[in-house]
């Protein structure tokens, strides 16, 4: 079952625009926010809504890299290493987030609490290295300080 | 107990405290630490430089800057009043004179674009700001939506008037998330002092405007594929022309232009367009925030006029190349941008001088590589980057990339052929002009320029067999 908030969220973004199909993205986006990946239900949903078929909602998200099908670990980990990156050390925290956490490009670690990612330029060049956890940036980033951080979720989430 | 002493020492000290709960040390550690959040926090945009000249960073700074009480109390809105009083063509006229040139990276003027919208159409007419940022080595319109999201508001509703549209849509990278709320609550409250909306300030000009989110794809920030983004498909490129300002979004006349673009036409209006050409260089009108990364000092991004010289960017406002190191190549405008050897620096920063010598001033990301930087290395992060974000339309781009990345990836680990440069110059020339949009020209160009400024360095990967600044980090460390 979706939230009503989330329902309500769908019925405001799609007002937004002259055709309803504009809306596909940012309603799965938020969903995905919500629920931690796209689901059938919100799949359906979303197709219902825009009035278009589901392929074309599923469509939708093979193209885009930020949209997933499976759940992630509560917090994902995307570490740049795009030029900017990559000569500030870079690889160096990508290398380090993968012994820290035992886990690979695209893995979750079994108790679900992270995921971890390559990706591209984040945007945040002149903080370089830096990452993203869910939506916060994180910047100049050392082994050290990535400790912390992760460290820091941690103790969070067990709080 | 001839130990004892070293246990005080500095190099032991954290070993003492190896008895206390992990937590304890942890938050010892933390304040320690200054792992960052979010630019807001970050001095690199306030910190600045002597050398700045600000005009669209001039509100950076000033607290809560963001609302739009302290925009107001800033000349906030005077513009868009002045443009209603000087009708669409004065503007697009101004805009047109001001020497502003598209800051997305093609360097266009908008007013001209503008000009070319028709005046009456049957469908409605669209301005779409474009803030997927995504060009590695561009951070600029990050902070200029973060730190005065009104300045882009008032100049996407000066657009919109220009071109009698009546609807505008901000398309934002899906990474950006934190801007887009900053960016939504200044929208509500321009709502609500009557900045958008039905009958403008009294004029009765109607214009509605909302943010919209992409998700993760560079692709879409090169304009026909973002307007298919933006109508719910794939982001695919369209075939030009039509061009959109005849044929855009929902099939109506559309304009797209950068954050940046858009930020300077408030300043344009309310200031002339001869004050605004005066602050750049001929045909290079007002500043320009350039991104400087990589291996320099003082990081960050910087307002200087058009036309600065790249040198002094380096040296003076950058601090120099970082360790005091020397410097080996620049990327002048984000990665698509043909790279510059430490020879070619002396250049002017306006789109006219920096392609002269063969580069392009492209989105304004200014990458310095310091001499310990393997080229190869560089020109295959470059490629691996194109051939993840190509979107496999165009098969010169989808194939090229991908197969120059392998290439390069053999080559940079030792098992290069001796024809491979070469292999790779003839794929990179297949994939220029020969695709719907620019990506896979912007994936040949810098790789063009390495294979042909740093070839030295592709012929010691060969008579090695490894890579020889590689090694020496690795005895290094």
């Amino acid at each position: 079952m979706l939230s009503q908030a989330l329902l309500k969220k769908f019925e405001q973004v799609i007002a937004r625009y002259p055709l309803k199909r504009s809306a596909i993205v940012p309603c799965l986006l938020f969903a995905q926010d919500e629920i931690g990946f796209i689901s059938d239900e919100v799949i359906e949903e979303v197709a219902r809504r825009v009035e278009v078929r589901p392929i074309e909602v599923i469509e939708d998200i093979g193209y885009y890299s930020m949209l997933h099908r499976k759940p992630l670990g509560k917090y994902n980990l995307q570490v740049c290493t795009n030029v900017s990156c990559m000569v500030r050390g870079g690889e160096e925290i990508l290398e380090h987030c993968k012994k820290r956490l035992g886990i690979g490009h695209k893995e979750t670690t079994p108790d679900g609490l992270f995921s971890l990612e390559e990706v591209e330029c984040l945007g945040a060049c002149c903080g370089a290295p830096a990452m993203q956890v869910n939506y916060d940036f994180y910047e100049d980033l050392t082994p050290a300080k990535v400790d912390a951080l992760l460290e820091r979720l941690r103790v969070g989430n067990r709080e | 107990m001839g130990v004892a002493p070293s246990l005080f020492g500095f190099s032991h000290f954290p070993f003492a405290f190896c008895h206390l709960p992990f937590e304890i040390l942890f938050s010892l550690f933390l304040d320690s630490m200054s792992v960052k959040k979010r630019m807001s926090d970050y001095q690199y945009y306030l910190k600045g430089s002597p050398l700045e000249v600000k005009v669209l960073t001039r509100r950076f700074g000033i607290p809560n800057s963001t609302s739009i009480d302290v925009y107001l109390q800033h000349d906030g809105y005077k513009a868009l009043k002045k443009a209603f009083e000087m009708g669409p063509e004065a503007v697009i006229n101004e805009v047109k004179n001001s020497g502003l040139r598209g800051r997305g990276g093609a360097g266009f003027n908008p007013g001209m674009k503008w000009s070319f919208v028709p005046k009456q159409s049957a469908r409605p007419k669209y301005v779409v700001c474009n803030a997927d940022e995504s060009e590695p080595g561009t951070c600029k319109d990050r902070p200029l939506m973060e730190y005065d999201p009104h300045q882009m508001i008032e100049g996407i509703i000066i657009a919109g008037f220009a071109i009698g549209s009546h609807q505008g849509f901000i398309y934002t990278r899906g990474e950006y998330r934190y801007l887009i709320d900053i960016v939504d609550r200044a929208l509500e409250e321009a709502y609500a002092r009557g900045f958008l909306g039905k009958n403008i300030l009294g004029t009765g000009f109607d214009f509605e405007l909302c943010t919209h989110t992409g998700a993760g794809a560079y692709e879409c920030g090169e304009e026909t594929a973002l307007l298919n983004s933006l109508e719910g498909l794939r982001g695919y490129p369209r075939i030009k022309p039509p061009f959109p300002a005849i044929v855009g979004l929902y099939e109506g006349p559309t304009i797209i232009n950068n954050v940046e673009t858009l930020a300077n036409v408030p300043h344009i209006i309310l200031n002339g367009a001869p004050w605004y050409a005066n602050l750049g260089t001929p045909k290079n009108g007002g500043t320009r925030l350039f991104c400087l990364s990589g291996h320099i000092e003082r990081p960050g991004v910087y307002e200087l006029p058009m036309g600065f010289p790249l040198r002094r960017m380096i040296e003076e406002v950058g601090g120099g190349v970082l360790g005091g190191r020397k410097l080996k190549a620049v990327i002048p405008g984000g990665s698509s941008c043909p790279v510059l050897t430490a020879d070619e620096i002396d250049v002017a920063m306006d789109f006219d001088a920096v392609a002269k010598i063969g580069s392009m001033l492209g989105s304004g990301g200014v990458v310095v590589l310091d001499e310990e930087t393997c080229m190869v290395k560089v020109a295959h992060r470059i490629m691996k980057f194109y051939a993840h974000e190509s979107c496999g339309w165009c098969i010169p781009c989808r194939e090229g990339t991908s197969w120059l990345k392998l290439l390069l990836e053999r080559f940079h680990s030792g098992g290069g052929l001796p024809d491979d440069p070469d292999t790779a110059l003839d794929v990179s020339y297949n994939m220029l002009g020969k695709t719907l949009c620019p990506l896979g020209d912007a994936a040949a160009m810098p790789t063009i320029s390495i294979l042909k400024k740093f070839r030295s360095e592709f012929e010691e990967h060969l008579k090695l067999g490894y890579c020889p600044l590689e090694k020496k980090a690795v005895s290094v460390a």
